[in-house]
C-alpha cells in the first residue's frame, strides 16, 4: 500500500548522486507529447459508445414528461407495447429503486414512479428494432398526470414548503443548508476601515459537450451485464447499477469508450444506462440508447444558478478583515452533487486571498427545472465571480490598482486557510506578476478610451479532495502495470479519460519512470472487469491522484528491474539507470542493454514481471462538519486579465483578448495544459457573455438547442494568450 | 441525434418535370433548395412532406447573369455564398451582398440559396423547437395548435419575417419572377408580403420562385445592411436594416429607403425616410440629423414582440441605433454593420 501524499520508493534523482531534483533533467515530463489517441481520433478512427453496434441490438428511446411538476396517476402502454418491432416498454415501476451520486441524497428514479418534477423527467423506455420505431412506440404510450404547483424561482421555493418536490423532505425545498463562521466576522465588520457590498446573479449554465449521453447495455446467457456508456464516472455508474438492478456488482462490467467531452456533465449516473440494461435484461438483446441534444439539454447537471450577496470588510490599506457572503443557490430538481455544490460555494474561496476571519451561509433548494450539478470549476465559479468583483469594488473605493490589491491580500505558500485547508506551493504571485507584464497593464490599464479597458481576476482550484463520496479507507486510486518480454508495458488504470488526456499521462509517467518510448506504452482504462478502481475524472483530481499512483507502481517495477539487473552485473543496484529505452551502468556506461532485455534478465530473475500502485490522500481539512470537503493535496492557481469594450448605444460586450496564467505545478505535458487553460478561458467567457441555461414561464427550457444556447465559436472566442 | 421523418426525393433535370410533380402531389410535397431551412424543421416535424423535390438537377436555376437593359438575373439556386461574392451583385447591389454574406455561417451559406432565403419560413421561438417541446405547450398557432404564446388571446400569428437577404432585396426594388401551372408572373417583392406569420408570402404551393430581378443601378447608389445577432458566426437576425441613398453628382440625396426586419410577420419599410433625407448632402451633421430623424421614424413604427428570442425591448431600443448606422455606412459606401 502507497503511503499517503507521498511515494513509498523515492526517485531516482532524489539521490545524492543525481544531485537536486530541481535540476533533474526529464526525458517525457514536461515535453509537448502528441496525445496516445490524438491521430485515432482526428482520423475519426476513435471508437465512441454510439459507434457500437451489436448484433441483434436495439434502440431505445425515453418518454418525458411534459409537466414542470405532476403526479402521475396512471401509465397505459399496452398499444406501445403491441406496435410491430417494440420489444420491451419499461416504467418507473420495472426499477423502483433510488439511486444518486452521493449516498446521503439519494432522490432518483431511472423512470419517474409516482412524479414528475421537471419537463423533460424520464417516465418510461421502449426498446425497438429502431429509432424510428422506439420513437412512434413513444407516441402510443398514454400518461395521465395530476398537475401540481410549478417551483420555478428558488425564492419560492425557499419561501413555500409545501407542496414538497421531494416528499421524503424533512426540510420543505430545500435541499441543502450549510452555515460555517470561522473568526468574529460580525466584530471584523464592525471595526473595519472600510466596507464594500454587493448583491449578484449568476446564471445557470450547461456542459454543451460535443458528444450527447449514449449507452450500450448486454445481457449475457451466464447473466453477466455489460454496460458501455460515455461516463466520466465508472465507477460510480457500476455501484448504481448493482444498486437499482439488483444485481452483484461482480456480475456488472461497466466500460468507458472514447468519449466526447463531459466538464462533469457525464459525472452522475443518468436514466438511460439503468434503462438500457434493464431493457437488455428483458428482452436478452443489446440495447443502445442515444441522447438527442434536447435530451442532453434535459438531463443537464450543469452550473447552479445562485444569488449572492457578500460583504468584504477591509482596512485603509487594503487589507481584508472579512469576507461574509449569503448564497441562494437553484438546484433544480434532484440532489445531484448538490451537497457537496453548497459547499463548495462557500468552502472553495479562502484561496489564493488571506481572510482572518469568514462566514458563509449557503442555501441550496430545489426548483422545478432541470437538475444541476458539476460544471468545470463545480460550484466555485459563481462566488468567485462575485467576490472578485468585490476585490475591484474594494480597490476603486481605496484607489488602489486592482492588482495590488490582490497582491497585498495574498496568502502565501505552505500555510493554513482560515477554514483549515492546507496549501503547499502557491504560484499565484507569480501568475498576477505574468497577466501584468504580458497584457501591458501599467501602461495600459485605464488609458484605452472611454469603454475599452482591462480587468483582473484571481482563483484557486482543488487538485481532488481527501474525500470520496461513499466513505472508505480503500486507495483513490489505483494501477496496474503488466510487463512484456518484447518490452512492452500495459498500465491498467480506472481513470477516465474525457479528452482530458489521462491516459497519455499515465503513458508519460511510466515512460519516464522506466526511461521507455511512450509509444512502447499500452493504456487499458475504464473498463471495470479489467482495471483497479479509480475514483473517477471529477473534482480536478485525475494527474494529481493516478498520476501519483502510477509514480508508485513504476517506481516499485523499476526497483525490482534494477536490482535484477545489477545482480545480474554484479554491482549496486543504484548504479543502474533506465533510459532512452535503454538501461546501463552508471559508471560504465559501456555497459548497455535495451529495456526489453532488462526486462528479460528481470523475467528470468524474478517472475512474471508486474506492479501495483495507488494513490490515497493524507488526512486533510478542518476539524468540523464539512471541514473535509473542498480539502484538497494540493491547489492550482491563476490571474487571468482581460481586455474587453463596450458599445456603449447597444450594451454589447466585446472581449478582445485574455492573458493566462495558471500555477498547475509541473506540466507533465505543456500542450495539454495550454489546451486546459485555453478551454477554461473560453468557457469563462461564454458563461459571461453568451450562455444562458435557463427556463421560460412553463418552466419549459427555453431553447434546448446548438442554435438557441449560444456558445461561441471559433470566430466569437477572443485571442487567448498563455 | 433527431431523427428525419421519412419521405422520398424526386430530382427532376428539368423545370417542367419539377412542376408536374408539385401538380401531382400538391401539399405532400416539398421543395428543396439549400435544405438549410426545410431539414432541421422537418426534423422538428413542423413540416413532414411525403415527397422533397430537389431543384439541385436544374442548372438554369443557378447562377448570375444579365437579364438586358441593366437588370441582373440571380437564379434562385444561386447559393449565397456566390450572391455575397459575385462582383456584379457587389457593385450594382451592395446591400444583397452584405445581407447574403450575414446569413447564418459560411457552411450554410455554400448550401443556402437566395431562392430559399426570399422564401423562408417565418421564425418563432415557440415555433421552432421539437415535437415534445411543442407538445408540452399544447402547440401553437401557427402549428398543431390554437394559442399564441407570444401574445396571450392573439388569433393571429406573429412569427417574425428572419430572411436578412428581403429587406436589401426591397429597398432594391427587386422582381421575383415564378413559374406555375398558369405560366411565368413577374411581381415586385413589396408585394410578396401577407402580415400573418403562420403563412407570410403570397406563393402558391405549385409554383416555384425562379428567379430574382434587379434593376439597374447608377453611380450614385449607396446601400448597406445591418444586422443584430447574438453571434457574429451564425445567428439568424434579432433585426435587420437594409439601406438604399441614391446620390446625385455632388452627392445630394436624391432617393432613400430603408426596410427592417426580424420585428414581425413581413419586413417593414420605414415612412418618410425619402421624404426626410431628400436634398441633404450624405456627410456631416445635417446629414446625421437626417439620419437620426428616420431612425426617431423607424424607432415609433417598429415594435417587436417576444416572437425571436432576444429581449423585444432592447431589440426595439436597437432599431434607432441600427437605422443611423446603416445609414451611415450607406453613405460612406461602407457596411455591413454588423457587432462583434
Amino acid at each position: 500500500m502507497a503511503a499517503r501524499d507521498q511515494h513509498g520508493i523515492g526517485a531516482p534523482w532524489g539521490d545524492a548522486a543525481a544531485g537536486d531534483p530541481a535540476n533533474r533533467a526529464f526525458q517525457v515530463v514536461g515535453k509537448p507529447h502528441r496525445k496516445i489517441d490524438g491521430l485515432a481520433k482526428a482520423t475519426g478512427r476513435a471508437q465512441y459508445a454510439d459507434d457500437l453496434v451489436l448484433p441483434g441490438m436495439l434502440h431505445a428511446k425515453t418518454l418525458r414528461s411534459p409537466h414542470a411538476h405532476a403526479m402521475i396517476v396512471a401509465i397505459d402502454a399496452s398499444k406501445a407495447k403491441a406496435l410491430p418491432g417494440v420489444h420491451a416498454v419499461i416504467t418507473g415501476a420495472d426499477l423502483p429503486i433510488k439511486y444518486g451520486v452521493i449516498p446521503w441524497t439519494q432522490d432518483e428514479h431511472a423512470l419517474a414512479l409516482d412524479k414528475v418534477r421537471f419537463i423533460g423527467d424520464e417516465v418510461a423506455a421502449v426498446a425497438a428494432i429502431d429509432e424510428d420505431t422506439a420513437n412512434a412506440a413513444l407516441k402510443l404510450i398514454r400518461v395521465e398526470y395530476e398537475p401540481l404547483h410549478a417551483f420555478l424561482d428558488p425564492r419560492e421555493s425557499l419561501a413555500r414548503p409545501e407542496p414538497k418536490i421531494h416528499e421524503e423532505s424533512k426540510t420543505g425545498n430545500v435541499s441543502k443548508h450549510v452555515d460555517l463562521a470561522f473568526g468574529d466576522v460580525d466584530a471584523a465588520l464592525a471595526s473595519a476601515e472600510v466596507v464594500v457590498e454587493g448583491d449578484y446573479v449568476f446564471h445557470g449554465t450547461t456542459h454543451a459537450a460535443i458528444e450527447p449521453h449514449c449507452a450500450v447495455a448486454q445481457f449475457s446467457a451466464e447473466g453477466r451485464l455489460t454496460v458501455w456508456s460515455s461516463t466520466q464516472i465508472t465507477h460510480y455508474v457500476h455501484r448504481a447499477l448493482a444498486k437499482v438492478l439488483e444485481l452483484p456488482i461482480q456480475k456488472i462490467r461497466v466500460v468507458q469508450p472514447a468519449l466526447g467531452g463531459a466538464f462533469g456533465g457525464k459525472s452522475d449516473p443518468f436514466s438511460l444506462e439503468f434503462c438500457v440494461a434493464k431493457l437488455a435484461m428483458f428482452t436478452g438483446r443489446p440495447v443502445k440508447m442515444l441522447y438527442t441534444r434536447e435530451e442532453v439539454f434535459y438531463c443537464h447537471r450543469g452550473r447552479h444558478p445562485m444569488k449572492l450577496r457578500y460583504r468584504t470588510a477591509a482596512s485603509k490599506d487594503g487589507k481584508i478583515d472579512a469576507v461574509d457572503a449569503k448564497i441562494l443557490i437553484d438546484g433544480g430538481s434532484y440532489s445531484s452533487f448538490g451537497l457537496v455544490t453548497t459547499y463548495y460555494s462557500g468552502q472553495l474561496l479562502t484561496g489564493p486571498y488571506h481572510f482572518p476571519t469568514y462566514r458563509f451561509d449557503s442555501t441550496r433548494v430545489f426548483t422545478n427545472k432541470p437538475p444541476c450539478g458539476p460544471k468545470r470549476g463545480h460550484g466555485s465559479v459563481q462566488p468567485r465571480f462575485a467576490f472578485e468583483v468585490q476585490l475591484d469594488e474594494l480597490a476603486e473605493k481605496l484607489a488602489l490598482d486592482p492588482i495590488e490589491l490582490r497582491r497585498r491580500n495574498f496568502q502565501g505558500d505552505f500555510t493554513r486557510t482560515v477554514n483549515g485547508q492546507r496549501i503547499t506551493s502557491n504560484g499565484f504571485l507569480a501568475c498576477l506578476d505574468e497577466v501584468e507584464r504580458a497584457s501591458g497593464w501599467r501602461a495600459r490599464r485605464a488609458k484605452l478610451g472611454r469603454g475599452r479597458g482591462l480587468g483582473v481576476a484571481g482563483s484557486m482550484y482543488i487538485s481532488g479532495t481527501n474525500y470520496p463520496v461513499y466513505p472508505n479507507k480503500m486507495p483513490q486510486a489505483g494501477i496496474q502495470l503488466a510487463v512484456e518480454r518484447s518490452g512492452r508495458v500495459t498500465v491498467f488504470t480506472g481513470s477516465n479519460d474525457i479528452g482530458q488526456g489521462s491516459n497519455s499521462m499515465v503513458a508519460y509517467v511510466v515512460a519516464e519512470e522506466l526511461g521507455m518510448d511512450v509509444a512502447d506504452i499500452r493504456v487499458v482504462a475504464a473498463d471495470t472487469d479489467l482495471v483497479p478502481v479509480d475514483l473517477g475524472a471529477y473534482s480536478s483530481r485525475v494527474t494529481f491522484m493516478v498520476g501519483n499512483a502510477t509514480i508508485d507502481a513504476a517506481r516499485k517495477l523499476r526497483t525490482q528491474i534494477a536490482g535484477a539487473v545489477a545482480k545480474e552485473w554484479q554491482i549496486d543496484a543504484a548504479r543502474v539507470r533506465m533510459g532512452n529505452g535503454k538501461v546501463f551502468d552508471l559508471d560504465s556506461t559501456e555497459r548497455c542493454i535495451t529495456t526489453a532485455e532488462a526486462f528479460q534478465i528481470a523475467e528470468a530473475r524474478c517472475d512474471t514481471l508486474g506492479a501495483t500502485g495507488s494513490y490515497n490522500t493524507p488526512t486533510l481539512g478542518g476539524d468540523y462538519r464539512g471541514g473535509t470537503i473542498g480539502a484538497s493535496p494540493a491547489y492550482s492557481f491563476t490571474a487571468h486579465v482581460v481586455e474587453a469594450s463596450v458599445d456603449v448605444e447597444t450594451g454589447r460586450i466585446t472581449c478582445h483578448k485574455v492573458w493566462i496564467a495558471h500555477d498547475c505545478g509541473r506540466a507533465l505535458n505543456p500542450m495539454l495544459v495550454a489546451g486546459q487553460m485555453e478551454g477554461s478561458a473560453y468557457m469563462g467567457i461564454a458563461e459571461a457573455l453568451l450562455e444562458d441555461h435557463g427556463v421560460n414561464r412553463f418552466g419549459l427550457h427555453a431553447g434546448p438547442s446548438l442554435l438557441d444556447y449560444r456558445i461561441p465559436t471559433s470566430v466569437d472566442t477572443p485571442e487567448l494568450r498563455r | 441525434m433527431l431523427r428525419l421523418p421519412k419521405f422520398e426525393v424526386r430530382t427532376p433535370e428539368s423545370l417542367d418535370a419539377a412542376l408536374a410533380l408539385l401538380a401531382e402531389f400538391g401539399p405532400d410535397a416539398r421543395v428543396i433548395a439549400g435544405g438549410t431551412d426545410l431539414v432541421p424543421n422537418m426534423k422538428h416535424e413542423l413540416v413532414t412532406p411525403r415527397i422533397v423535390v430537389s431543384l439541385a438537377r436544374i442548372p438554369e436555376l443557378r447562377g448570375v447573369g444579365d437579364a438586358g437593359a441593366g437588370w441582373l438575373r440571380l437564379g434562385a439556386m444561386t447559393s449565397l455564398a456566390d450572391v455575397a461574392a459575385d462582383a456584379r451583385v457587389r457593385a450594382q447591389a451592395p446591400a444583397l451582398a452584405q445581407a447574403a454574406g450575414l446569413v447564418a455561417g459560411p457552411q450554410l451559406r455554400t448550401m443556402g440559396t437566395l431562392g430559399g432565403n426570399v422564401l423562408l419560413d417565418t421564425r418563432c421561438q415557440w415555433y421552432n423547437q421539437t415535437y415534445f417541446w411543442r407538445e408540452a405547450l399544447g402547440f401553437c398557432l401557427k402549428k398543431d395548435g390554437t394559442l399564441c404564446h407570444v401574445v396571450e388571446g392573439g388569433s393571429k400569428c406573429v412569427a417574425a419575417a428572419s430572411n436578412d437577404t428581403a429587406p436589401a432585396l426591397m429597398t432594391l426594388r427587386a422582381e421575383l419572377v415564378f413559374v406555375g401551372p398558369q405560366g411565368r408572373r413577374v411581381t415586385p417583392i413589396d408585394d410578396l408580403w401577407l402580415a400573418d406569420g403562420a403563412a407570410n408570402k403570397k406563393c402558391a404551393s405549385d409554383e416555384l420562385l425562379v428567379e430574382v430581378r434587379l434593376p439597374p443601378t447608377g453611380p450614385g447608389h449607396r446601400g448597406a445592411y445591418g444586422k443584430l445577432r447574438e453571434r457574429a458566426s451564425i445567428d439568424f437576425p434579432l433585426l435587420g436594416v437594409a439601406t438604399r441613398i441614391e446620390l446625385d453628382a455632388r452627392g445630394t440625396i436624391t432617393d432613400a429607403d430603408v426596410v427592417l426586419t426580424a420585428l414581425q410577420a413581413r419586413p417593414v419599410r420605414v415612412k418618410r425616410a425619402a421624404e426626410l433625407l431628400l436634398g441633404v448632402r450624405a456627410e456631416g451633421d445635417a446629414f446625421l440629423a437626417a439620419a437620426r430623424a428616420v431612425a426617431d421614424q423607424a424607432h415609433r413604427q417598429a415594435h417587436p414582440m417576444p416572437n425571436i428570442p432576444g429581449d423585444a425591448e432592447w431589440r426595439r431600443a436597437m432599431v434607432p441605433v441600427y437605422v443611423r448606422r446603416t445609414l451611415e455606412a450607406a453613405a460612406r459606401g461602407a457596411g455591413p454593420v454588423h457587432a462583434v
